[in-house]
């Protein structure tokens, strides 16, 4: 019987990493985001997400994203070309996709969507992004 | 008194707004636009990275997500035969440059970010392969930067070819800022030099130092996008990206340490500051120095007479401010700045043609040719 308890509890440890690596947090999502967003974004759309009046549309209290948020991923996953308005303003430029694998796609969405006066309660997962398509 | 105080808070906020504003002389003007006329040459490519020309009417042209064309007569045609690209922030396929002897070997030249074996990310590399038609055979891999990170910035990197035999291909300091661009040790933030075989000369810098990487040929770069040799001095320069400010034009000597991230004249994104030096000892002050930045792609002199009296001067593209700058240059110092193509998008890249003109590869068209009336 004794000899069974350091099994038991290695394998509850071992469930646990498992379902810990299987869900991250959405605090760790944003956190990860962020990561990304200084990455493959901040040039353009600049730290405060306010992009360039006229030449790259804002992130920060964007109509856009928030009515469009299938949109966005599908312009993160594959890239964004062709006129959209965004806060009454038309924008006309290329967004090439950036390679980024869909787990970073849900973590900068989080970031974004969850920052600069942005609220989005719900959390974009993986699975949500490798769920659309071109 | 009260003058006085009144006086000093002019002073102050005058010496505070100038501070904020200051761009570095000498200030860019913008002619009259309506006399720069463009003519497409090929249309519908979203990144237009890397060109050169086989002829007057035969340009190779890649687009950064993976493609090479081959455009005859404004018609473009997929070259096959490319290896796998590994497309990641700024990485993917970038320049091409043909062999000084394409006529008689058709081999050609092209960097690329790739992910072949090891960690996970790419890094950029060096190929060289054999053009047939609308073709590419013999592809051998003649340098790779390492290790592979998954970070997207800064893979550089443009081709050009001294007239001594060599080829010099630069990387970006690949998103690793305080490893890279100082330790001779470390791929990324680095210029090298190699022979047209792809074999390392001799007489590179650090050939004969241990635990230096052989290719190198200048290191202490931040992100190099633009490469082209003086029509008469025959010597190499280079543009690369500062961060918020700070980019700059380099003469590439060897050996030489052009300073970043430990000398810069710019700061963060965010606005913290890098370094509080803009110079040190054994460290290279650029030719000339950007800010605000305009994120240079692209660069190429003007050899010929068609443009009457730009013949000389310096052009490279604006990706930010979406213009071709020129440059005038006299003693070895930039005297004046100029926007042509002002607002027609974002220049990727700059190069004269067989027939002295100047053609602009603009992301969202295609490449242009530029002509002044």
């Amino acid at each position: 019987m004794i000899k069974i308890i350091p099994g038991i509890i290695s394998l509850i440890l071992v469930f646990q990493g498992f379902n810990l690596y299987q869900k991250k947090t959405f605090k760790q999502s944003i956190l990860d985001g962020q990561e990304i967003y200084y990455d493959f974004c901040v040039r353009c759309h600049l730290p405060s997400g306010i992009g360039e009046q006229g030449r790259v549309p804002p992130l920060a209290e964007s109509d856009y994203l928030i009515n469009n948020i299938e949109m966005s991923i599908r312009g993160l996953k594959y890239g964004l070309s062709g006129p959209i308005v965004v806060n009454g303003e038309e924008y006309n430029g290329v967004m090439q996709d950036q390679g980024l694998d869909d787990d970073e796609i849900a973590d900068v969405m989080n970031y974004i969507l969850n920052n600069w006066g942005n609220e989005y309660k719900e959390m974009v997962t993986e699975e949500q992004v490798a769920s659309i398509n071109e | 008194m009260e003058n006085r105080f009144l006086k000093s808070l002019i002073i102050g906020v005058f010496s505070l707004t100038s501070c904020i504003s200051q761009e570095n002389p000498p200030e860019v003007k913008t002619p009259d636009q309506t006399k720069f006329i463009t003519e497409t040459v090929v249309d519908g490519i979203d990144i237009p990275w890397g060109m050169d020309f086989i002829s007057e009417n035969e340009i190779l042209v890649t687009e950064k997500k993976g493609t090479l064309y081959r455009v005859t007569n404004g018609e473009k045609a997929e070259v096959s035969g490319l290896p796998e690209i590994y497309k990641r922030g700024q990485g993917g396929l970038l320049d091409v440059a043909l062999h000084p002897d394409y006529k008689n070997n058709k081999i050609i030249y092209f960097t690329a970010g790739v992910h072949i074996e090891g960690d996970e990310g790419g890094n950029t590399a060096l190929y060289c392969g054999e053009l047939n038609e609308n073709s590419l055979s013999n592809i051998k891999l003649l340098y790779k930067g390492n290790p592979n990170t998954k970070k997207g910035q800064h893979w550089g990197s443009r081709i050009v070819f001294d007239n001594k035999g060599h080829l010099f291909f630069g990387i970006g300091d690949r998103g690793n800022r305080d490893a890279n661009p100082q330790d001779l040790n470390r791929d990324g933030g680095k210029i090298y030099r190699l022979n047209l075989d792809g074999s390392i000369p001799e007489d590179n810098p650090f050939a004969d130092q241990e635990g230096a990487l052989k290719a190198l040929y200048s290191y202490g770069h931040r992100n190099p996008q633009g490469m082209t040799v003086h029509p008469e001095t025959g010597e190499i320069w280079e543009n690369e990206h500062g961060p918020k400010g700070g980019d700059e034009i380099n003469i590439i000597q060897k050996g030489k340490n052009y300073g970043w991230p430990v000398i810069t004249y710019g700061i963060n994104y965010s606005g913290t500051s890098i370094t509080d030096k803009t110079s040190m000892p054994g460290m290279e002050q650029p030719f000339y120095y950007w800010v605000p930045s305009i994120a240079p792609s692209g660069m190429a002199f003007s050899s010929s007479d068609v443009y009457g009296d730009w013949k000389g001067d310096l052009f490279i593209g604006s990706l930010k401010f979406e213009y071709l700058e020129r440059l005038v240059i006299k003693k070895n110092k930039v005297v004046k700045r100029e926007k042509i193509l002002d607002g027609l998008g974002r220049v990727r890249n700059v190069k004269e043609g067989p027939d002295g003109y100047l053609y602009i590869a603009i992301e969202g068209k295609g490449i242009l040719k530029l002509i002044n009336q």
